[in-house]
């Protein structure tokens, strides 16, 4: 079986599991629209905390509300597509304990395929639609001279985002292989990259602003594209052109977490019980 | 056996329990303390644009946020301690075992739930702390009273977020699913405690609204305590008037429960 098919036939075994938990969550509809508003409730919280701050202060950080609103929307709504595609992957530890990872592996389709789409949950665009709404209020109210390649550079952003934040799922759910009980160390680079981003990297030391460039390249998601579109000179002192690499970092992001994956199922011994 | 030996024998069941997930303990020590360096630095910069925001300063803003680590998970704050158990158990009919048992319902969840709590901090909570205070410059007594007035505020915040969450918990023999009541608990318990902010920052009428309501006992008490920023006497008060009415708030839905209960399953 070629790269390709492969990879064909691991989006249709994709989309076969996600229909199957589209149509179940659907079967009790009222339920799926209070917990799709719950899930809209319990994200919208941290930009309550963001307006809560904006209430005491002009600006954090240097950035204006508007400024970090749209710091906030890229990064909730990549993080949400990243989530809505493969969140499932935080539990991956418990499947593997209770040993029906097993299963997954004997079925005849891509086991990525499989556990991305184990318990696909709708109610994740709860997420999506929130971080959409602050990023569509942000670019409204945001005071930027816009031209056609700061225009194009937001979907960009987003979709490379997504990439990015899946790559760090596919790698936290490797790592998940050998720890077995640590979900909440991929919450910490998951959840808590979203969080970072959240805010301007003027706010945070620079040791830790290099750390999320160079190392854990997260900066790309916003922090990088988003100074060029608001013309701020970037803090490590990237070049300008690195404004517009971001599909490049995602690119590279994939690669390396689809090659921990491979290497993490390899190694997989189950705990046989 | 002594029915305070009973309900310690339940706590201590509590405590080993969650000690037995010593990697799941180490994930969430790296958890609260990634958290815990995000939270610092925004509130550094918050509090560098507004010096002595809500009557802190910088050195106590840090405190608050390396606090809020500590208790995150102590007190379960999103939920996802006793009262997980005890809705499921609701949900299953499990809990007509519980009924039987010759021990008080709510006082047995209680002490599952307060050796949950110790273990949560000292497996947990401690270690983001000491992070905290190596890296970063706190404001803590050096004088042993205020630790010890703070050891108090503590245990009467245990009681107070255990007697909200059972409350939560209890709504299940009415509602027969707890998804909903959870997701109200990890939004009050997440907004109200103060872990978006400390509630002495909240602006206005808003601020002083979110100040009386129960969640200000389980973050803000302990932390002006320890800091000695409120008088230590008003917040037991204040913890333990909570306490005593949440607490018979749910003596009287769990009266009203069991006489109407009809087991589930079968």
């Amino acid at each position: 079986m070629g790269e390709r098919s492969a990879v064909a036939e691991g989006l249709r075994a994709y989309r076969l599991i996600a229909g199957m938990w589209i149509r179940s969550s659907m079967t009790y509809r009222t339920s799926f629209v209070v917990t799709v508003l719950g899930n809209l409730t319990v994200t919208g919280l941290d930009f309550v905390g963001i307006l809560l701050m904006f209430s005491q202060v002009d600006s954090l950080g240097g950035w204006s509300l508007p400024e970090v609103a749209f710091l906030y929307g890229l990064s909730v709504t990549s993080f949400g597509i990243a989530d809505l595609a493969l969140g499932s992957m935080d539990v991956l530890g418990a499947r593997m304990r209770d040993g029906s990872f097993d299963t997954l592996l004997v079925r005849p389709a891509p086991v990525l395929a499989q556990v991305g789409a184990d318990r696909f949950a709708l109610r994740r665009l709860g997420r999506i639609t929130q971080g959409t709404v602050v990023l569509g209020w942000a670019l409204a109210s945001v005071d930027v001279d816009w031209s056609a390649s700061k225009v194009l550079l937001v979907p960009v952003m987003v979709v490379s985002g997504a990439a990015i934040f899946s790559a760090v799922f596919v790698a936290g759910a490797s790592f998940q292989i050998y720890a077995q009980d640590a979900a909440e160390v991929q919450n910490a680079f998951t959840y808590g990259g979203t969080t970072l981003l959240q805010y301007p990297p003027t706010v945070f030391g620079k040791d830790l602003v290099r750390g999320v460039t160079f190392m854990l390249p997260l900066a790309f998601v916003n922090w990088v594209p988003a100074t060029y579109v608001l013309g701020r000179p970037y803090p490590v002192g990237l070049p300008g052109w690195t404004a517009f690499a971001s599909p490049l970092v995602a690119a590279v992001c994939c690669v390396l977490a689809g090659m921990a994956w491979r290497t993490g199922l390899r190694s997989y011994r189950s705990t046989g019980s | 056996m002594g029915s305070g030996r009973l309900y310690a024998a339940v706590a201590a069941g509590g405590f080993r329990r969650y000690a037995t997930y010593r990697a799941a303990t180490v994930a969430g020590v790296f958890t609260n303390t990634v958290f815990g360096v995000i939270l610092v630095y925004t509130y550094l910069a918050l509090w560098h644009e507004k010096p002595h925001l809500g009557g802190y300063d910088q050195a106590q803003a840090v405190t608050y946020v390396w606090l809020g680590q500590c208790l995150y998970a102590t007190l379960a704050i999103q939920g996802g301690g006793a009262e997980k158990d005890l809705m499921e158990r609701i949900r299953t009919g499990e809990i007509a075992v519980d009924l039987y048992r010759p021990a008080d319902l709510q006082l047995w969840w209680l002490a599952g739930d307060v050796g949950r709590a110790l273990f949560q901090m000292l497996g947990r909570g401690v270690v983001p702390f000491v992070f905290g205070a190596v890296f970063f410059p706190m404001a803590l007594p050096t004088d042993v009273t205020p630790w010890a007035a703070f050891g108090v505020t503590l245990l009467l915040a245990t009681v107070v977020s255990f007697a909200l969450r059972y409350l939560a918990a209890l709504s299940v023999f009415w509602l027969m699913d707890g998804m909903g009541v959870n997701q109200v608990l990890t939004v009050t318990g997440i907004f109200f405690s103060g872990m978006v902010l400390p509630l002495n920052a909240f602006p206005g009428t808003l601020g002083e609204v979110v100040r009386v309501l129960p969640w200000a006992a389980q973050i803000q008490m302990p932390a002006d305590v320890l800091m000695g920023e409120t008088d230590p006497l008003g917040a037991f008060a204040f913890q333990a008037a909570w306490a005593v009415a949440l607490l018979a708030a749910g003596r009287l839905l769990q009266s009203a429960a069991t006489r109407r209960v009809v087991v589930q399953g079968g």
